[in-house]
């Protein structure tokens, strides 16, 4: 088995599979009508790339396991989505700030990986953006909306970054499992993709009159399987059916 | 204007309608017909709005990707179902925002449906089938409804709520078909809902004070308890062919009426749901009249963005 693809695989698909849910929690109480609609879509666009590249990481594995095995019947140190898009939803400016810088980086990797040498991992991100240059746009355009908004919008967006800087390095993080898929071309240099999002992160906030934090720490352990605390609870919502009833067909 | 103008305007008004020409927004049109309209309206954008909750309940829950995926497609069907008929009630001259307090306030009203729980997955099920095909009964005669906006939005509505229905009833299929836990989670979830599903149809016609007007107009275009017979006879035999039970002693095939007969509707449940005292009817209201007031913050700053563009424009 490519022991480093799977790795890769799952690291993408969690990052999906996660904030999907987390998006899906806001369903029915949206901001205003057609917010909910937004957010459910994305919610779906997300499950829709979590099934095919988990499918995809299963088959890599080779041991039988399908998407569903692997979305629902991992324990919580096999996850590997970033600490990012476990975060809670707390308010619509957080979860707006959570989803741009989050796009802000998936856009340029999938914009990286549609040339990839992996013929799979080219197809799947060729579908995955054209739908996240929609998230991208819709997340950019509420943090500008909300920074230059009330005076109020613009103190409650700016914590939102304030709280969530933090966790952006770790995007970024780089191992052996990079390093080694990077040589074969199957994926790309992650320090041109920072340097991308910077830039696109930069010109949003510009002008949406917000302030890049200057606190220096970064938290990073969920591409190693090291999470939050609040990775249990999503579990334990996300997988309460196959746990209370295994095996079964639905 | 003087009297005899306004027996003449609705004497073409009626006319139309006998005719079958559909009555459009800048059209002469009763006062009374306007209000109903709103008010029909109006309830069944609620009903799509509040009927989001018990099903997204289940959207983090859901046992695997793809029902997760059907699920969210399907919720986000009914926000888009609300969203087109509050552009209906527009047309009508009611404001949307006005429209959306007075169901917070309690003044009015939604499909009592929305106020049980969804308690297992199966509701899921059970829901897309009975609820979803409830409302595909009342729907599709509204699509021959005589107001346009309203006629044409439940075209649309009812092609996706077909599929709604469809979902729902694979969902009790699979689970019928499954282990003895999921057939036991299938057929509580069946026993739960019949009643209240019979119930959406409203109160029977002798009590019904809205629907001879309703048909004159033709508003409406089947009484309350023809809908609800048409209802049993066509999902008793779909619960037959899974080999679940619909939970009334008194069913029976009547072979003289060609139709099912049916026992008698807890009628003092369906007023007491409707007067607000459901299982769900303070949880569903709290919850949207929560969403808009925490969502306040972002309608104002988007309004303060989009005045500053429009300044910045100007100058």
């Amino acid at each position: 088995m490519d022991n480093a693809l799977f790795e890769y695989l799952v690291r993408l698909g969690d990052d999906s599979l996660i904030l999907g849910h987390r998006l899906s929690e806001w369903c029915g109480h949206g901001p205003i009508l057609e917010e909910d609609i937004a957010m459910t879509n994305i919610a779906l666009d997300l499950v829709g790339q979590t099934t095919s590249i988990l499918k995809y990481a299963g088959e890599v594995e080779g041991k039988g396991r399908t998407e569903d095995d692997l979305a629902f019947l991992r324990y919580e140190r096999e996850y590997r989505n970033t600490l990012l898009v476990e975060q809670p939803n707390g308010d619509f400016g957080v979860t707006m700030m959570r989803q741009f810088l989050f796009d802000a980086f998936r856009k340029p990797l999938f914009e990286q990986l549609v040339n990839s040498s992996d013929a799979q991992i080219a197809a799947i991100a060729a579908k995955s953006l054209k739908e996240t240059k929609y998230h991208f746009k819709h997340s950019a355009e509420w943090v500008i909306r909300l920074g230059d908004g009330t005076e109020e919008s613009h103190e409650r967006v700016q914590n939102a970054l304030n709280d969530l800087w933090r966790y952006t390095d770790e995007m970024f993080f780089t191992d052996e499992v990079d390093r080694d898929l990077e040589s074969r071309g199957i994926t790309f240099s992650m320090e041109d993709l920072k340097n991308t999002w910077q830039e696109t992160v930069k010109s949003v906030l510009d002008q949406a009159t917000l302030e890049i934090p200057t606190n220096g720490w970064q938290h990073d352990g969920g591409r190693k399987g090291l999470h939050s605390e609040h990775l249990g609870y999503i579990l334990a919502e996300l997988q309460y059916m196959q746990r209370a009833y295994p095996g079964m067909e639905w | 204007m003087k009297e005899l103008d306004i027996n003449e305007l609705e004497r073409r008004f009626q006319e139309k309608i006998d005719k079958d020409i559909k009555i459009e927004p800048n059209d002469w049109m009763p006062d009374n017909y306007r209000q109903t309209l709103i008010r029909q309206i109006s309830q069944h954008a609620h009903s799509e709005i509040v009927g989001m909750l018990p099903e997204g309940n289940w959207i983090t829950r859901a046992p695997n990707l793809r029902r997760k995926a059907v699920l969210l497609a399907k919720v986000q069907d009914e926000a888009g179902h609300g969203l087109y008929l509050y552009s209906a009630t527009e047309t009508l001259g009611a404001d949307r925002e006005d429209t959306i307090d007075d169901l917070h306030s309690g003044k009015a009203k939604y499909s009592s449906i929305f106020n049980y729980p969804t308690l297992s997955w199966a509701d899921m099920g059970a829901i897309g089938w009975l609820v979803d095909g409830a409302a595909i009964m009342n729907q599709v005669p509204l699509c021959r409804c005589s107001y346009g906006p309203y006629a044409r939005a439940m075209v649309r509505v009812c092609k996706e709520e077909s599929f709604h229905q469809r979902q729902g009833y694979e969902i009790m299929t699979t689970l019928a078909n499954g282990t003895p836990e999921q057939k036991a989670m299938a057929q509580d979830a069946l026993n739960r809902f019949w009643w209240p599903a019979l119930m959406m149809f409203g109160p029977s016609d002798k009590d019904s004070k809205h629907t001879a007007q309703s048909m004159a107009w033709k508003i409406k275009r089947q009484t309350n308890d023809e809908l609800r017979q048409q209802m049993v006879d066509i999902t008793v035999p779909q619960a037959e062919l899974i080999g679940l039970t619909v939970p009334d002693p008194d069913l029976k095939w009547n072979e003289e009426r060609g139709h099912y007969d049916f026992g008698e509707i807890n009628w003092d449940e369906f007023w007491n749901v409707v007067k607000g005292n459901g299982p769900c009817n303070k949880e569903r209201v709290e919850a949207r009249r929560k969403a808009k007031e925490n969502g306040a913050w972002v309608r104002e700053a988007a309004n303060a963005y989009a005045a500053k563009q429009k300044m910045k424009k100007a100058s």
